[in-house]
């Protein structure tokens, strides 16, 4: 490049300026690459075409910052096309729009904030929020795991919840992935698993938050893209809510000090993973809960004593995002007087300074008058807190360091990228016939599914998660003296009343044709939810994708968006909340299309929760919904490394029907013990019911509303909205009465022997007891 | 004393969790109380209450080692408050941070009646390396003390224990001795059939020298324990709820005969 382009004006503060005029498209694009701006020619000459004079280095970092994939979401708010035309903005016309058409009472606040915000019991409202962490956990799993949940309870504090819970799901390369096979940087999944989980539990633990749900998946696909889900979850009094930022108010910013960790965070997060991303190791951020702890108490106390007028948490960007966004979403204009700042370090350009992702910092905004009782709080609190700057009507974002002016942008145009295009085709997935042998032993096939890696217990990475702390978590990640599976967590979050927050989650990569991968993904995670007796479920989305920039992973997407309205729709349950992360690819390729649904509902009274527990013998078992004969993409089939089938579909009609009439069963006091289908079908969910239970099961499939003739179909089928209840045998009548016209049959009862046995299709009959279950499952 | 009177004062600092569920359950009995954060508590009088309870947590991160930075600043601020506190007979609880803390200024086991600063015994590492959180059982050794009123000697409980430094260790053999000899030993692990731990993981769940649990100076007015009765209180708060959701769980107890004895007092 052409030295003069990028000039040094200020030795002093270290500030320079870029001759952008000057450049022409090569050197635009070199500049974005040198000063690590990630950002793509045309948004560099918009940029060129915007400026009059020549812009600093901090300005043209803060443009890197905010128009970032990571910022902005430009993908999803950008134009698609497609054969059938351009689709546009399909965040606002597929995820906010089933939102908005089912238009609930009780959304209190959507999309809007840090965090969805949904009605609870006497005033108080439930703040959800799910993030992924996955670009630095692949460079530094425990600094990048336990930063991940930092992230995100900050994510809940500002929206003035106070965090109650948190909840994981985590996919890693196979444990057993041979040296050899990795290339270009990337690291052992063992390396990586035992950092994530550490880091996550030292978060998490340290700042005394149970973490009740999650999952943990295995495939070759994230061997080089470690993909780490975080989510938190609080509690706010409706009326403690404020977000009106005023003119005149002063911007505190609060918490760390301010360095050199996590510098390009959000740059770093919106590009693949190169063989070089170690040397990035700088873009992850570095965790201090006990600092985060201190602001939780000093943020939980400004609220209640209504000191602030605004609160925003310092994630992406840092101060750059933060304080444009506070101002801009207010209608203001802000100075920043970036010398008050707190830091860790000397020497910092101003630049790194204003765009520094260090880790449990919050920025307030508070009127003057109340800002001396605000700052005897965090003195009381031992949180550092400093005045940045004045809230004014210029509508502009003024950054002075040491008494010079380093970044003057308006605001407007700072916010207004230009819309990015991306390409895709509609074309269906097409997946060929499978042609497996019937095996011979069916136990054989089912002690070999409960010991796989993606569906055994996770007990030993559960129990170095705190999931007791706070005392209000009713239905637990583990089950009984046993140690079992539950579908979803039950939280009592009131002293005074007994209404429960009902977490679960759903997941399912392995479904090769990404519309039906969405629509499963959001029946699990709704029929866990109602599973353990949620009802009036929000969901909230998270997309772990590849390049969007490649058509064949932007065609996934779409038609992935396509199925989140769709069955958002039919299943009556809006979107609150989400996040997109792209562009994970490392040299091993890209991850599978991976959607993570997180449902968050409620319970009138946690006392009817219901577990997975079988609780006394001779007591029918009903199967709920139609096992069909679809099995791509499930675990039986890849424990056979065969391939093809059907994919899962899912009737949002009766689905919703069924899990209706399962929540009226649980209302009237009819159902015992409940577990979903999913992965590894009837055969697993019946063999950790009776791993949990004192009791055991006899269910036999010729019983079973099938549409397959082969027994280990039947078996291990993944057909989704199904349910494996066992009813009090009293109310077996009532209970199908409710159901009528439902697919819904006894096909077994609870017996003495605490075993599983069953019968096939052919008349043989299986047995094995729950010690050599258990051993298989948990290892012990 | 009439219980409107008493109040009981939950300690905190930077890092400190578990304050507000103690709160929670001393409420629930009828006893009114104070969180106090540490800067707060210095300008309080400790003398208007009648209880003192160290919370779990990780008090100043457990950064050096769990409940040593707080120990060293109970020291500074709060020795001879503290002294009288335990000398008046009043009654001072730790849980996991707070047993921690308590063996980390000498009150526990120490001698029994100075706040020496110098500790005796420490809770080291679990012998898995792991942090834990699990549903323990264990054995009540005395029902001699305070907390213990409502318990007879030999009963099991069933309680959920979360940490990572928890394996209660002694300087020597002889200290074991002593302290079981002056029935200083409270609680200790035993099996899910109340068989004796034995060290044995997952019934012991850190590798506590003796199964040991719980215990408390000679007195008997200060207990320290890992595991977190303020978690077991309620019968909705158990693993499981069998047939019967049951009204109240095994904590409840000895938060109850902390209460009585404030009351009898």
């Amino acid at each position: 490049m052409k030295k003069q382009i990028i000039k040094k004006v200020n030795a002093r503060i270290s500030l320079r300026m870029i001759d952008l005029k000057a450049a022409d498209d090569r050197e635009l694009k070199e500049i974005s690459s040198v000063m690590g701006l990630a950002l793509s020619l045309d948004e560099m000459k918009a940029l060129k075409g915007h400026f009059s004079t020549m812009p600093t280095d901090v300005e043209l970092q803060t443009f890197g910052q905010t128009w970032s994939e990571h910022c902005i979401h430009k993908t999803f708010k950008g134009d698609i096309s497609t054969e059938k035309g351009t689709i546009k903005n399909i965040f606002k016309n597929f995820i906010a729009k089933a939102t908005k058409e089912m238009n609930k009472p009780w959304c209190f606040s959507v999309f809007e904030d840090n965090a969805g915000l949904v009605d609870f019991d006497k005033g108080y409202v439930i703040a959800a929020k799910v993030e992924t962490h996955n670009h630095p956990s692949a460079v530094e799993p425990f600094g990048g795991a336990a930063t991940g949940t930092g992230g995100v309870i900050r994510d809940i504090l500002g929206v003035w919840g106070e965090p109650i819970a948190c909840s994981d799901v985590l996919c890693f390369g196979p444990l057993d992935t041979d040296y050899k096979d990795l290339i270009g940087g990337v690291k052992h999944p063992k390396y990586i698993y035992k950092g994530v989980i550490a880091g996550i539990g030292a978060y998490g633990n340290n700042m005394g938050l149970p973490t009740v749900n999650g999952a943990i998946l295995f495939d070759k696909s994230y061997t080089g893209n470690v993909v780490v889900y975080c989510g938190c979850y609080g509690m706010l009094p409706k009326d403690l809510y404020i977000n009106k930022t005023q003119e005149g108010d002063l911007a505190v910013l609060a918490g760390g000090k301010t360095g050199r960790d996590g510098i390009h965070g959000v740059t770093f997060a919106s590009a693949d993973l190169s063989e070089e991303a170690d040397e990035q190791r700088s873009a992850v951020q570095i965790p201090n809960p006990l600092v985060e702890e201190r602001l939780r108490r000093a943020t939980l106390r400004l609220r209640d004593s209504r000191l602030c007028t605004g609160i925003t948490d310092l994630g992406g960007g840092g101060i750059s995002c933060a304080t444009g966004e506070m101002a801009y979403r207010s209608g203001l204009g802000l100075g920043v007087n970036l010398s008050v700042v707190h830091l860790k370090e000397k020497d910092l350009a101003p630049w790194e300074i204003w765009v520094s992702e260090s880790q449990e910092r919050m920025l307030y905004s508070i009127s003057p008058d109340r800002l001396e009782d605000a700052m005897e709080i965090f003195k009381e609190e031992e949180v550092e807190a400093c005045i940045l700057g004045r809230f004014n009507k210029t509508g502009k974002l003024t950054v002075i360091i040491q008494n010079v002016i380093v970044c003057d942008l308006d605001l407007n145009f700072l916010y207004s990228p230009p819309t990015v295009m991306r390409f895709a085709s509609l074309v269906e997935t097409q997946i060929k016939k499978c042609d497996l042998p019937e095996p011979n032993n069916l136990e054989d096939e089912l002690l070999t599914l409960l010991a796989d890696p993606n569906i055994r217990s996770r007990e030993g990475v559960i129990r170095t998660y705190d999931h007791e702390v706070r005392a209000c978590t009713a239905i637990k990640p583990l089950q009984g003296s046993e140690s079992g599976p539950n579908d979803a967590a039950v939280l009592k979050p009131l002293k005074d009343s007994w209404m429960g927050i009902v977490i679960s989650c759903g997941i399912n990569p392995f479904l090769q044709d990404p519309y039906w991968m969405a629509a499963s993904s959001i029946d699990e995670a709704v029929r866990n939810n109602v599973a353990v007796g949620g009802r009036r479920i929000a969901i909230l989305d998270n997309f772990v994708w590849g390049n969007p920039e490649h058509k064949d992973r932007m065609s996934s997407l779409l038609r992935a968006v396509q199925a989140c309205y769709d069955f958002a729709v039919a299943l009556d349950v809006p979107f609150i909340s989400g996040k997109d992360s792209l562009y994970n690819e490392s040299p091993l390729g890209p991850v599978r299309p991976t959607l993570l649904i997180t449902g968050i509902g409620m319970i009138p009274d946690i006392r009817r929760a219901i577990t997975a527990e079988l609780r006394r013998e001779g007591n029918p078992i009903f199967l709920l919904g139609t096992t069909k004969e679809e099995l791509s993409g499930s675990a039986y089939l890849r424990s056979k490394s065969a391939e093809g089938g059907d994919c899962p579909t899912v009737d949002g009609v009766l689905s919703k029907s069924t899990m209706d009439a399962l929540t009226l069963a649980i209302d009237k006091g009819l159902v015992a013990s409940c577990h979903d289908l999913s992965d590894g079908g009837l055969g697993i969910a019946a063999s950790e019911m009776v791993i949990s239970s004192k009791v055991g099961m006899h269910i036999d499939l010729t019983k079973v509303h099938s549409q397959t003739r082969r027994s280990d179909f039947v078996l291990f089928s993944e057909s989704n909205s199904r349910f494996l209840v066992e009813v009090e045998e009293k109310g077996a009548k009532e209970f199908a009465g409710i159901f009528k016209g439902l697919p819904a049959c006894i096909i077994g009862e609870t017996t003495k022997e605490n075993a599983l046995s069953f019968e096939d299709l052919k008349g043989k009959n299986y047995g094995v007891n729950a010690t050599q279950l258990r051993l298989t499952w948990r290892g012990y | 004393m009439k219980l409107c009177d008493a109040k009981a004062c939950v300690l905190r600092v930077g890092g400190t969790n578990c304050d507000a569920e103690i709160k929670w359950v001393l409420e629930d009995l009828g006893l009114s109380t104070d969180i106090l954060h540490m800067n707060q508590a210095i300008k309080k009088d400790l003398a208007d209450y009648q209880m003192l309870v160290f919370p779990g947590g990780f008090s100043y991160g457990d950064y050096v080692r769990a409940g040593a930075i707080w120990s060293r600043e109970i020291l500074t601020k709060l020795k001879k408050d503290l002294e009288i506190f335990i000398d008046e007979g009043k009654l001072v609880l730790g849980i996991c941070n707070g047993f921690q803390v308590l063996v980390e200024i000498g009150i526990l086991p120490g001698d029994g009646e100075n706040v020496s600063g110098i500790p005796t015994a420490v809770l080291a590492n679990n012998i898995s390396a792991k942090y834990e959180c699990r549903w323990v059982n264990l054995k009540v050794e005395s029902d001699r003390i305070p907390f213990f009123g409502l318990l007879k000697k030999g009963q099991a409980l069933q309680i959920p224990i979360g940490h990572g430094e928890g394996r209660f260790i002694l300087q020597s053999e002889d200290a074991l001795t002593e302290l079981i000899k002056n029935n200083q030993v409270v609680l200790r692990y035993i099996s899910p059939d109340c068989a004796a731990a034995e060290g044995k993981y997952p019934n012991n769940p850190n590798g506590a020298v003796y199964d040991i649990a719980g215990i408390c100076n000679r007195k008997g007015n200060v207990m320290g324990m890992m595991p977190h009765p303020e978690r077991a209180y309620f019968g909705w708060q158990l693993p499981s709820w069998g047939k019967e959701l049951p009204k109240f769980g095994d904590g409840k107890a000895i938060f109850e005969s902390a209460v009585n004895y404030i009351k009898k007092y």
